[in-house]
């Protein structure tokens, strides 16, 4: 699924980062400020490596060597962030359908009704994203994610932000997403707990 | 109440105001949007540059505008070529005025862009945004109150334009008169303390009515977010 190769410039040092994974579900855990977020920012375009090659499920996303940098929005690369970065100059029904546009001519595998459904988003459609509670923010915010029909799903540490009761409450979402979407997944978290629910293969970051 | 010369002037300037911030509008969003997001080199070359008529002498910028947009001028001739003249024309007015309130407008408007928060527009971009559509559908829409707020005070600094208009096309009646060339003409006679009152006044009240409305836009773009 992923062939990740890269050096990646942070602060005043150079990491080099490498993970071959056939797995669907990758998780990638590791302490805080390991470069996680870095190695995730990598992969959707955010930021560009030193040098170094991404790949996903046959797709080269970023190959230095080869001069191929796909710039963020041509990657088909949904991202959930850990503050779910909702506009709030939109409402729910907005912030879903923001993708819709420049999928416009994928294939759609995602459908408004199916996403709601699964995410248990209904009733927050006409809301404003002010009012959210940080659960509801997350669900909508990977809902937003699924509708701009991308072909990898990243998340970082998504419940983090989130109190004990709301990340309870949120974990049977992530595990329906997962067995309901197939897509392939990276999901970063420092919790052990959180990424033995969730995922198949692991990845230490150090 | 007022003469008709004297609403003949005070529509003027309006018009001139008017024109001279919503012309140059798109241009200092644009500017402010650089200096806001982009790193390149010469940016501070470039912020230097939009500074430079809030402390140059006014009538240089002015002296500077008659050189190269006068009917001699290059950017004048080339411009005759099409109809558009500024000398002796309110349309230079306006470009002296645009000019004056530009560095306003500018300072303005990136700090509203620099307020929308980057990460939404990462996000907007791993949803299949391109740069100019998160800028249309993102930036736009979370910094316009900053943006009008910038017009506004390129607005009330044009209606205040003096020493930059009267140089470039001096102060003819109905055409480049405006209110503060007008107090300035009036103060040269005798007698004309009534008018110059009458149009101080109204200059006054526009400006206020401008600077508070800009004030009012500004804290309304920061309040939203502010809320829990």
């Amino acid at each position: 699924m992923l062939s990740l190769d890269i050096e990646l410039r942070r602060g005043g040092f150079r990491r080099h980062v490498r993970i071959e994974d056939q797995a669907r579900i990758v998780a990638l855990v590791g302490p805080s400020g390991a470069g996680k977020t870095t190695v995730l920012n990598a992969i959707a375009g955010l930021v560009r490596p030193v040098s170094g090659r991404i790949e996903v499920d046959g797709r080269t996303l970023f190959d230095s060597a080869r001069r191929i940098d796909l710039p963020a929005h041509r990657r088909r690369v949904g991202y959930v962030f850990q503050d779910a970065r909702l506009f709030p100059h939109k409402d729910v029904r907005g912030n879903l359908l923001y993708g819709r546009h420049a999928a416009r001519d994928q294939a759609r595998s995602f459908e408004l009704d199916s996403v709601v459904e699964l995410l248990g988003i209904g009733a927050l459609l006409a809301r404003r994203t002010g009012n959210l509670s940080g659960g509801e923010a997350q669900r909508v915010a990977i809902g937003r994610a699924l509708l701009s029909q991308p072909e990898l799903l990243l998340f970082d540490e998504p419940l983090s932000a989130l109190d004990e009761a709301r990340r309870e409450e949120l974990i049977p979402y992530l595990q329906r997403v997962r067995d309901e979407v197939r897509l392939p997944m990276l999901y970063v978290s420092h919790r052990a707990e959180e990424v033995r629910r969730l995922a198949s293969a692991i990845h230490r970051l150090d | 109440m007022f003469t008709p010369g004297e609403l003949a002037t005070i529509a003027l300037s309006v018009r001139v105001a008017s024109v001279a911030a919503l012309a140059s509008l798109p241009v200092a969003v644009a500017v402010g949007w650089l200096l806001a997001r982009r790193r390149f080199p010469g940016k501070a070359l470039l912020d230097a540059l939009v500074h430079l008529p809030l402390v140059l002498p006014p009538v240089v910028v002015g002296y500077a505008l008659l050189v190269g947009f006068g009917s001699q001028g290059p950017i004048g001739q080339f411009l005759a070529r099409f109809g558009i003249e500024f000398a002796f024309r309110w349309t230079g007015a306006a470009l002296a005025c645009a000019i004056m309130g530009f560095p306003l407008m500018v300072r303005t408007i990136r700090l509203s862009i620099e307020n929308v928060d980057r990460r939404l527009e990462q996000a907007a971009a791993t949803l299949g945004a391109s740069p100019w559509r998160r800028f249309f559908t993102v930036t736009l829409p979370l910094a316009w109150p900053g943006l009008v707020a910038g017009a506004v005070l390129g607005f009330a600094k044009a209606l205040g334009e003096f020493g930059a208009t009267i140089t470039f096309v001096s102060a003819i009646p109905g055409e480049t008169r405006t209110i503060s060339s007008a107090i300035y003409g009036l103060m040269q006679v005798p007698g004309g303390e009534a008018a110059i009152w009458r149009l101080a006044a109204v200059a006054v009240a526009i400006s206020l009515l401008a600077l508070l409305a800009s004030e009012w836009l500004v804290r309304r773009q920061r309040g939203p977010e502010d809320e829990p």
